[in-house]
């Protein structure tokens, strides 16, 4: 699974952050999401599914490999 | 004539009554029209005829859709309420009514203090809040009322430390801000409410401006200090957030524990889980979902034509987005009715959807995780100290709850 993040899109509604922790953080200064880890454990797949599910603004998009 | 009476007979006034048996569902013509009539329209306050979106995937496809505005300024812009409308014209350019790209530049500069991690960081405060409330309650008389001992003071020591004004002040900004959600205040009450409120709020942030300290307003102090923030949008964001933060998760605390009451197996599930934060924040999100509080419709205008479901949107038309249909979609929750504490909800819609979706998201949440968690646990007896038919609903606002909840233990 590879993770493609549209950061323009980003509302930092912290979603994913709050779903998959270990692949998702936020920036400091402005909440914009950071990808942490753009291709994440197989053990974290179902996580990331959810938190791209869950994204307000669509800005997450997964490439199933 | 025939015109009037025919579409008068066809289209339903909106917001709607719920069935009084069963107040924590959306209105049945909701459900029907998800289920028969997925593009049709409503009536609201001033005659006007709005599309009402009420599925679950038409929402998510809609609610980050270009083509639909939420610029309230712009004439056929279907209003909450006749204040809401009176209002418009004067605000400044808000999160609450800007379109992206000019919103996402306002949204990143309110952010940060609703990040998941700072809101992490005030789950001990929230937990020790809760704790002494807890004690208080248990320590004075029964009945008590579970929404002045629990639900609103929770949310509301919360939202003032994070903010930075003192609580001792809370009687005038509950007092306000309840005038200003409510849909039964006239145009001049809530003019009236704002300025009191906005006249504290221009007071208190004087003195961060002049002694900034840890606290919310102190960040806007300095990003106005920078100018990085106007003055007037660091004002109007102070309010928001007083307002937003603490009605609707006092609501959500008091409406909660009257939804667990009515079902004791969920209930038994939660406090027996309570030790497995997965679970509660699961069950969290389904009582968001199941409660649905904010009952007014998320309001758009289209800028262009759309199609929907063979229907076609103008250029100009208002829409309204029910929340409540789309979390008792059965096509995206089977059983909608059904309160299901292990159910995956967190696609639920209770915060909206798309950019304009609940900045204080994470806080309710965490808010909700550390009570729902909690209180069952700690008051294994607690009990409805009157008929479930004697609760007094609060409807009248843009987010429903109650008037009081009387409890024993």
């Amino acid at each position: 699974m590879k993770v493609e993040f549209d950061e323009p899109k980003c509302v930092a509604a912290g979603q994913c952050a709050m779903v998959a922790p270990d692949v998702f953080d936020q920036r400091d200064d402005d909440g914009v999401a950071i990808v942490l880890d753009a291709t994440p454990d197989p053990s974290l797949h179902d996580e990331v599914r959810e938190a791209a599910a869950v994204c307000p603004a669509a800005a997450i998009r997964l490439v199933e490999q | 004539m025939f015109e009037t009476l025919a579409s008068a007979g066809r289209i339903p006034e909106y917001p709607m009554r719920r069935e009084p048996q069963c107040p924590f569902f959306p209105a049945a013509t909701v459900r029907e029209m998800t289920r028969e009539d997925p593009a049709g329209k409503v009536r609201i306050w001033d005659g006007s005829t709005p599309w009402f979106v009420t599925r679950h995937a038409d929402q998510r496809a809609l609610l980050n859709d270009p083509r639909l505005s939420i610029d309230e300024k712009r004439p056929g812009y279907p209003h909450m309420t006749r204040s809401r409308a009176a209002g418009a014209p004067h605000h400044p350019a808000m999160i609450t009514n800007t379109d992206p790209p000019e919103h996402t530049r306002l949204r990143r500069g309110v952010n940060a203090p609703f990040m998941v991690k700072r809101v992490e960081a005030l789950r001990p405060r929230i937990q020790q809040v809760l704790d002494g409330l807890i004690d208080d309650m248990l320590a004075g008389p029964q009945p008590a009322d579970l929404v002045q001992a629990i639900g609103l003071p929770v949310p509301t020591v919360v939202i003032t430390e994070l903010l930075g004004a003192p609580y001792a002040d809370r009687e005038m900004f509950q007092r306000t801000s309840h005038v200003l959600i409510s849909h039964d205040s006239t145009p001049e009450q809530s003019a009236a409410a704002g300025r009191e409120l906005g006249g504290y709020l221009a007071a208190l942030f004087a003195e961060k401006m002049a002694a900034p300290g840890d606290d919310v307003m102190s960040e806007m102090a300095r990003k106005v200090r920078a100018g990085e923030m106007a003055h007037e949008e660091a004002l109007t964001m102070s309010s928001a957030i007083l307002i937003a933060g603490h009605e609707t998760s006092a609501s959500m605390i008091s409406l909660g524990t009257l939804a667990l009451l009515r079902h004791p197996d969920q209930l038994d599930l939660l406090r027996s889980s309570s030790g497995d934060p997965k679970f509660v924040a699961g069950a969290v999100e389904e009582l968001l979902r199941y409660l649905t509080i904010v009952h007014t419709g998320v309001r758009r205008i289209a800028n262009e034509d759309i199609t929907l479901h063979d229907t076609t949107i103008k250029a100009g038309d208002g829409v309204i987005f029910e929340l409540a249909g789309a979390n008792y979609d059965e096509r995206e929750f089977p059983e909608p009715e059904k309160l299901d504490l292990t159910r995956p909800a967190r696609q639920h819609h209770a915060f909206g959807y798309g950019a304009h979706q609940c900045l204080g998201q994470s806080l309710a949440r965490v808010e909700l995780q550390v009570v729902y968690g909690t209180l069952y646990r700690r008051i294994p007896t607690l009990a409805l100290a009157v008929p479930f038919e004697e609760v007094p609903f609060a409807m009248e606002g843009v987010a429903y709850g109650l008037k009081s909840l009387p409890v024993t233990w």
